[in-house]
């Protein structure tokens, strides 16, 4: 069973509960930050924080409010951050669709950052490794909602079987738009395969202005550097192991008593 | 040097080669893991029912304890969450009630009674012991001046205005039965609590 969140961003108050209850179950200390003008808690994601509710301000006709979008990791079902690690069982796709990092195997080399076509993961500068939302994967396995699911006050966020929600997500859509919102809609990009986190968007033909990418794909530089790069790369180091093992065997060594340097002057024979 | 053991040098010294290389050009395939319930930060907790102690919603929490039934370990508070059962929050709590766990926890919490006396300015330690007969005099002090039993027009009234109450919804419904009853009993009229909010 596939498991994925809702995100019914036209509910969201930005009551920041889920922030909050994010950090407390996953024990993570809040660094302070500088206040810069947004009700946004931090401008971005950090290590230590990877849940953000983002106030987008939108205007329109003079008068300005806020498209409240809530930031994390999508688990895509492609997922990009997956494709670029070279670090062997450090990201895991787990059975029911998320996306998880076992820290024990991370080497830090910050590749999922890059692969990330959502700018996710964030890399640790004490401990060298990456960290992003899990899904809450200790809560999920044992049958328990994600923390910031559990806390949501508004009914805005919902937990369960990917195919209900995708429904749900449809229902919710049709109802904004017989309200008057004709551009609403459900944001499930294809570039990555669809995402296990759906959101309803009031405008969904223009997901930016929520901070979501519109099209979002894996970058190409993964996918070249992970595909052809890498068979070409083992190809040339098998092909120059084995080209060297032959010559010697078939040709023997050089032997510099026999042959010489003609360009040596101490080379006197 | 004789061509022999060069020769099987080389040969040893390619299959190290080798061995190195396959190692790091071979990528071993992710395999797709179960979901496993490895730690559950709340498995082995003492469930407790209480009130979230800030707005007049009242929301039902849910605190997680260890080590509160251990004769030799000091429990400690590893989650609150919002209660499922209550029908007042369903299990959700807003921001401050979620940091709940910090409140509880924080170094900065008030344990003890402070105490201001009349005309200082700073706050003083004290027990319970002190604070509990001094606030007993001062309230028995001010009933013995203001209490009126009859008004003005010899009606019967029972009042004591010059002591108030600030009672509140963050306390618990027992704690706040009994603040009314001692309000009443002293005949207290001027009530304030934040339950109408």
């Amino acid at each position: 069973m596939i498991v994925a969140k809702l995100i019914d961003t036209t509910l969201c108050i930005g009551c920041k509960a889920c922030e909050v209850a994010c950090q407390e179950w996953n024990d993570q200390e809040y660094t302070m930050g500088t206040f810069d003008g947004s009700y946004q808690t931090k401008p971005e994601l950090e290590a230590n924080f990877w849940n953000l509710i983002k106030f987008n301000e939108f205007e329109k006709d003079g008068a300005t409010s806020w498209l409240m979008s809530k930031y994390q990791c999508m688990h895509c079902a492609d997922a990009g951050c997956l494709a670029a690690c070279p670090a062997p069982g450090a990201i895991v796709p787990l059975a029911n669709g998320t996306i998880d990092f076992v820290h024990e195997n991370c080497i830090g080399c910050g590749y999922c950052i890059t692969g990330c076509p959502f700018d996710v993961p964030r890399l640790n500068a004490t401990t060298k490794k990456a960290y992003k939302c899990t899904l809450c994967s200790d809560r999920t396995a044992v049958g328990l909602e994600p923390a910031c699911i559990k806390t949501c006050p508004t009914n805005c966020l919902n937990f369960g079987e990917r195919d209900e929600l995708l429904h749900l997500a449809e229902t919710r859509a049709g109802e904004l738009k017989a309200d008057g919102f004709a551009d609403a809609g459900v944001y499930n990009p294809q570039g990555v395969g669809g995402t296990n986190v759906l959101y309803v968007l009031k405008h969904a033909s223009e997901p930016e202005k929520y901070g979501l990418p519109k099209d979002p794909v894996i970058p190409w530089t993964v996918s070249l550097w992970k595909g052809p790069m890498k068979w070409m790369g083992t190809l040339m180091f098998w092909g120059t192991v084995f080209g060297a093992f032959f010559h010697f065997v078939i040709y023997g060594p050089q032997d510099p008593e026999k042959h010489g340097h003609p360009e040596d002057p101490s080379d006197k024979s | 040097m004789p061509k022999e053991s060069s020769r099987r040098e080389f040969l040893k010294r390619s299959a190290k080669g080798a061995a190195v290389g396959g190692a790091t050009a071979v990528t071993v395939p992710t395999a797709v893991a179960e979901n496993s319930p490895a730690t559950l930060k709340t498995a082995n907790t003492t469930k407790t029912n209480s009130i979230c102690p800030y707005c007049a919603v009242g929301c039902s929490v849910v605190v997680h304890t260890i080590g509160d039934k251990s004769r030799n370990v000091k429990p400690a508070i590893v989650h609150i969450e919002g209660d499922p059962d209550s029908p007042i929050n369903r299990g959700t709590l807003c921001s401050k009630g979620a940091s709940l766990e910090e409140f509880v926890q924080s170094d900065r919490r008030l344990t003890t009674v402070q105490h201001r006396a009349a005309g200082s300015r700073e706050w003083k330690r004290m027990s319970w012991a002190e604070a509990v007969p001094k606030m007993a005099r001062f309230i028995k002090d001010s009933r013995d001046k203001g209490f009126e039993a009859e008004d003005p027009q010899g009606r019967t009234v029972n009042r004591l205005k010059n002591i108030a109450m600030i009672g509140g919804c963050t306390d618990t419904n027992e704690i706040n039965y009994l603040l009314s009853k001692f309000r009443f009993g002293l005949g207290m009229v001027a009530y304030e609590n934040q339950s109408r909010l």
